[in-house]
């Protein structure tokens, strides 16, 4: 019960965060309302039992990368976002299309909840380290290693783009 | 005892190989001077393709010999069956095609970056990779080592408003895309409580799918069908492919095109074929109609490519709406055909538009049938192909799509349609590839001189194109041996496999006749 009202608080703030993310005007406020959705998605996380994701969630995400966000805003001193015709073209074609989608998925959702089994933790040490850690070096070592490939191709990309033309 | 044997490192020997260059590349990159050319770089990515060429032998000889081999491996994430072997010979050789041309081009633009080759030789990894992946997480990653690696390259020319333009489209749309396809992946896990397409497609057989599995596989449909460019998620293309780099634009419509094709047949293939039978036939009608209608008004060559590629990913998709054997190796097919074709058709428009990217109106090739006869001749190999006159691959990938659409035992009059609609559609399209070819013989040419003569790596790049479209089309039987043996692979519950090997490769004599 505790657990069902904890979900839906923070839930709505996250939503709440995402869309406020969407409204503001200024980049640095984004950015701070991503932090708010960061948060409440690793207290989510930690109310599904997966102790281990929601604490990388606070540090890399809420932290490491969130800083990263506005240590850039603020040294390319980004101004606001300017209204365009094309802005409020996607706007009017963008906010129903968004409305349809999200209350498509939510009605199958509902509808289809009883298809949707239920997940009975097996092993007493689910979502601890030694758990995923066997996950992500066992089970699923092949895709952890390539990820390098498309971390290196990242920064690769960012070198090349980002390179003063000589 | 380790988990991890001599065997699963065969299975990824491809990725091994084309990473291990791609390093080398990068590191011998700092070596050279900073405004020299790359041409050596350029060589060295050449011999990593092809080792990788090399390396899928040796899987085909491994699994001549070991049984074991086509069964999954890694922990059950990537199965090298005859399906994944099919696109590892055809991704590399892609990309080596790719690689010959952009050591003339990278020249002509004075492009002076060794990393443009470590990023094609990364994304091959990451194509080559989609091709065997049966497990939805490992294909999410590969499809965005490709998908990434094709963003930055669209971006290369820098001094171009038109190629930032390019990059930063592809890269909003196509992230917007992995979004659809993620959430497809995640509900198709709340239904299945697996992402290993294997145990999806056992769990979906045995009970019955419900509207979770069916919205989970549009999704993903979302999501592919952007990076195979069909309509109606089509609109990026012309815009992409008009700013990016020539050699890239021939990479980028054909590897991971064939790549997600891959992935799409082994996703919806897993899942069963009713759910989706009216999504597919939808895209395919759009595909071809909004392709080649779009094709007629264009102007610039590489638009009107781009076009004919949206166009050339319905005929594809109708070979998936037969959903049955022959349809996926006719589907198999067309990719191999159409990256012959492509990457030749865009071969001629990266070596006659170089240095600028110049000459891409249609009627810069007026007279270039005078002024450079052999550039001419071979264009008009490939358009032919593209159109699909008998004897090019076109032709052969054409007739069998359709006669697979004809031949389908469920929806036949669907089928019949979509078939009537692809007809007519391949002879509007034979309008607006005509029209190139007679602006290339009939009119009087703009400019007097000659383009300027072709190195050695672009002659290279347009014989082996050209060679493969005849060869493609003139004899097809190992190439659809091979696409029928890989069809097999991926339904091999249906009955009736027998009928297949027996009516494909017959069908092929029949065709070639004429010409021998």
């Amino acid at each position: 019960m505790v657990h069902q009202v904890l979900f839906i608080v923070f839930g709505l703030i996250c939503v709440a965060g995402a869309i406020n993310l969407l409204l503001q005007r200024h980049p640095i406020n984004s950015a701070l309302s991503l932090v708010v959705v960061m948060a409440s998605l690793a207290l989510i996380y930690l109310l599904l039992g997966a102790e281990f994701v929601a604490a990388i969630q606070v540090i890399v995400y809420a932290g490491a990368i969130m800083v990263l966000f506005v240590f850039v805003i603020m040294l390319l001193n980004a101004g606001e976002e300017e209204r365009t015709r094309g802005s409020r073209v996607a706007l009017i074609l963008g906010v129903p299309g968004v409305i349809i989608l999200a209350a498509t998925v939510g009605w199958l959702l509902v509808t289809g909840s009883g298809q949707l089994g239920s997940v009975t933790i097996a092993s007493s040490d689910f979502g601890e380290t030694h758990a995923i850690a066997r996950l992500l070096f066992k089970d699923f070592l092949l895709p952890f290693e390539i990820t390098s490939v498309l971390i290196l191709i990242a920064i690769m990309g960012a070198v090349v783009l980002g390179k003063r033309e000589s | 005892m380790n988990p991890i044997q001599t065997i699963d490192y065969i299975r990824i020997l491809p990725e091994l190989v084309l990473t291990a260059f791609g390093i080398v590349v990068m590191m011998a990159d700092p070596l050279l001077k900073p405004g020299a050319s790359r041409k050596g770089l350029g060589l060295i990515s050449l011999a990593g393709a092809i080792s990788a060429i090399a390396a899928t032998f040796c899987q085909i000889a491994w699994s001549a010999r070991d049984a074991q081999f086509a069964q999954p491996g890694w922990f059950g994430m990537v199965r090298v069956d005859s399906f994944a072997i099919f696109f590892h010979l055809l991704i590399p050789a892609i990309s080596a095609v790719c690689i010959l041309l952009s050591l003339e081009y990278l020249d002509a633009q004075n492009i002076r970056s060794g990393e443009y080759y470590a990023l094609i030789l990364f994304g091959t990894v990451g194509m080559v990779l989609m091709s065997s992946a049966v497990e939805l997480v490992l294909i999410f990653i590969a499809l965005e080592i490709s998908s990434i690696s094709t963003y930055i390259l669209a971006g290369y020319r820098r001094r171009n408003a038109g190629s930032a333009e390019s990059a930063i489209k592809y890269f909003l749309l196509g992230s917007f895309a992995t979004a659809f396809f993620l959430y497809g992946v995640a509900l198709m896990f709340g239904q299945t409580g697996s992402t290993s397409i294997l145990t999806i497609g056992k769990a979906l057989a045995t009970t019955d799918p419900g509207l979770l599995a069916i919205a989970a596989t549009a999704l993903m449909m979302i999501g592919l069908g952007f990076k195979v460019a069909a309509a109606p998620f089509h609109v990026w293309t012309p815009d992409v492919y008009e700013g990016a780099p020539a050699p890239i634009v021939a990479l980028m419509s054909t590897g991971p095109k064939a790549a997600a094709f891959a992935v799409l047949l082994r996703v919806l293939f897993a899942t069963q074929s009713a759910q989706w039978f009216t999504l597919v036939w939808i895209c395919a009608a759009l595909s071809m109609t909004l392709g080649n209608f779009g094709a007629l008004m264009q102007n610039n060559v590489k638009r009107m490519l781009a076009y004919s590629s949206i166009a050339h990913a319905g005929y594809l998709l109708v070979a998936f709406a037969a959903s049955n054997e022959i349809g996926i190796s006719a589907a198999i097919f067309y990719t191999a055909a159409y990256a012959a074709m492509n990457v030749g058709a865009f071969a001629v428009v990266s070596h006659f538009a170089a240095g600028g990217e110049r000459y891409i109106s249609v009627d810069d090739y007026s007279g270039l049938g005078r002024r450079s006869p052999l550039l001419a001749f071979t264009l008009t190999i490939f358009m032919l192909s593209l159109i699909g006159i008998p004897a090019t691959a076109g032709f052969l990938a054409k007739y069998y799509v359709f006669s697979a659409a004809l031949s389908a035992s469920a929806h036949p009059t669907a089928l019949v349609w979509l078939t009537v609609i692809g007809l007519v559609n391949s002879a509007v399209a034979s309008f607006y590839y005509l029209r190139l070819i007679v602006v290339m013989y009939m009119r009087e040419p703009l400019v007097a001189e000659a383009p300027a003569p072709a190195s050695i790596g672009t002659r290279l790049a347009l014989v082996l194109a050209a060679l493969a479209t005849i060869y493609l089309g003139v004899v097809p039987d190992r190439a659809l041996n091979l696409s029928v043996a890989g069809a097999r692979d991926l339904t091999p519950s249906t009955a009736a496999v027998g009928t297949v090997s027996a009516t494909a490769p017959s069908s092929a004599p029949v065709a070639t006749t004429p010409v021998k």
